[in-house]
């Protein structure tokens, strides 16, 4: 379980303009739940989730995994960056680039190539191991850092807008994959993400952000049966009333009166 | 940066080829009649750098000259490399030497050679140091800022990977710096064969800088040329061999660049 307990994070604390990307945040992510986080751009979403991967360190409040406190990159989590070009190695090919965690593991050549093998097929990228991460569309490099972080088999798995630059298909597809990834495995997910539809389509419940200083406006809940269908769920009047709730929250205008403070 | 099409090509190669043959006939021609003492006839350079260079004095003077200009290169390229990394990955400690590196770097190296001599003596340890010395600076300020200028994407990726220090240090942080370090190894590398040249005019027994000087002290102006003709030849071999190893090593690098036009 993940726990985020009066999160605050200050940029440039002591200086001339310290800049409060986030106010006060709480949340807790339950074993094997799906969590996405919504809120508008700069509302400090990847703050957030830096904060929480131990990359960043909190100007107070504390990150709890598994009852143990954060303080850097905990074993078992592993993070799909927003900048997911920038993540990927350029002087490696795209299995080495998986492989670049694995290495300590020690599985063996055999299963080290057979594990970037399934999960670069599972992406839909298994022809495309032995190119490198610049030989690749946007859209295939971030499927890249998603196989990555996916090889590296963590319990608990964050995501950074992580399908911001596919083309609708493949996004419906790489959605499925996750959840489906999710079922097998039970991995914990917590997903940012702009869209909403994306958010509710994916959660099991969606934490709306209010701009910066962000605190949580509002948690919905996503009752929608699962396993969940792009075209079944979507078309529920469930799915359509929440999604029309969520955009509401972001939208409602005491949220935005706080973003002018 | 997509190759030019092929005539163009061509015409380019038979450009690299014919201008230096256009110039040596040139040459030849115009010092044929040997009518200027210090413009002996070409053919006769070229005899004269047969008999003395093929390969009476390679082990007199050449071998003595091309081991000292590597060994110092090889020790100003690891010392540099090493010193770099550390100064680059600490703030304070760059700022603590920053002062004293830009001093000695100031220094206009052929003045060292009087204290070299003083203190190390006549010989090929002067030498060498000497050399080191001045090809130390160009690989260390360039593997500072390459160490310093790591995306910090790439580094987040690799701490919240859990990747190990060795390999943060050899697969992460070297190969993103090593185009930098090899432009500054390249600079090094024609500073070296300055040094070499510069220190056995001074102080030596033997080598081609000495050989250079005591042809031109005994008029024996055919053997001076001959000498400055085998250091053109090193100087464009060397630098060949750099960039073949060069062009090896960044082949990555090369592609990035050429997929970001
Ligand atoms: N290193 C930094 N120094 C100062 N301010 C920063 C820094 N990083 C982010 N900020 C500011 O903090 C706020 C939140 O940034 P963050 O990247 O977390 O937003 P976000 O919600 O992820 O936005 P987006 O949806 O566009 O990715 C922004 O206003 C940004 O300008
Ligand atoms: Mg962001």
């Amino acid at each position: 379980m993940l726990r985020v307990e009066h999160l605050r994070k200050v940029y440039g604390e002591g200086t001339r303009r310290p800049f409060e990307a986030v106010a006060d945040l709480s949340v807790t992510v339950a074993e094997h739940e799906f969590v996405s986080i919504v809120g508008p751009s700069g509302a400090g979403k990847t703050t957030l989730l830096k904060c929480v991967a131990g990359l960043l360190p909190q100007t107070s409040g504390a990150v709890y995994l598994d009852d143990e406190e954060v303080i850097g990159p905990p074993e078992k989590m592993a993070l799909v960056f927003q900048d997911y070009s920038r993540s990927l190695y350029p002087w490696m090919t795209v299995q080495d680039n998986i492989a670049f965690p694995l290495r300590r593991r020690k599985l063996g050549k055999a299963a080290t190539r057979e594990l970037i093998q399934d999960t670069l097929r599972s992406v839909g990228l298994g022809e495309a191991g032995a190119k490198y991460p610049w030989q690749l569309s946007g859209g295939m490099q971030q499927r890249v850092a998603i196989a990555r972080a996916l090889a590296y088999q963590p319990e608990i798995l964050l995501m950074d807008e992580p399908f911001a630059s596919v083309d609708a298909q493949t996004r419906a597809d790489l959605e499925d994959l996750v959840l489906d990834l999710r079922d097998r495995y039970g991995i914990t997910i917590l997903f940012v993400t702009h869209d909403i539809d994306e958010a509710v389509y994916l959660s099991d419940r969606v934490v709306v952000l209010t701009p910066a200083p962000t605190r949580v406006a509002e948690i919905v809940d996503v009752p929608l049966a699962r396993p969940r269908d792009q075209v079944e769920t979507k078309e529920q009047p469930e799915f359509a009333h929440l999604r029309a709730y969520v955009w509401r929250s972001i939208k409602r205008p005491e949220h935005a009166a706080t973003a002018s403070v | 940066m997509r190759a030019p099409r092929r005539p163009l090509r061509i015409l380019g190669v038979g450009l690299e080829i014919a201008v230096p043959i256009a110039v040596l006939v040139l040459w030849a021609v115009l010092s044929r009649d040997g009518s200027s003492f210090y413009f002996p006839p070409l053919l006769d350079i070229f005899r004269t750098f047969q008999e003395t260079w093929l390969f009476t004095r390679v082990g007199s003077d050449v071998v003595p000259s091309l081991a000292r200009l590597l060994t110092g290169y090889a020790i100003a390229v690891v010392a540099a490399v090493v010193i770099g990394v550390a100064l680059g990955s600490s703030h304070l400690l760059r700022r603590m030497v920053d002062p004293v590196v830009q001093f000695l770097r100031a220094i206009p190296p052929p003045v060292l050679i009087p204290a070299g001599i003083l203190v190390l003596g006549v010989n090929s340890t002067m030498k060498v140091a000497l050399i080191a010395f001045v090809c130390f600076w160009p690989v260390l300020l360039n593997t500072i800022d390459g160490v310093d200028g790591v995306d910090p994407t790439l580094r987040e990726t690799a701490r919240s990977f859990h990747i190990r220090r060795r390999d943060r240090l050899f697969r992460v942080v070297l190969p993103s710096a090593a185009p930098q370090i090899f432009a500054g190894a390249r600079v090094s590398l024609a500073l070296a064969v300055i040094m070499m040249v510069v220190s056995e005019m001074v102080a030596s027994t033997n080598g081609i800088g000495y050989f250079v000087l005591q042809s031109q002290r005994t008029y024996a102006i055919t053997e001076m040329w001959s000498g400055i003709l085998l250091l053109a030849i090193l100087g464009y071999a060397l630098n060949g061999l750099f960039l073949l190893v060069e062009r090896q090593v960044l082949k990555w690098h090369r592609g990035v660049r050429a997929g970001s036009v």
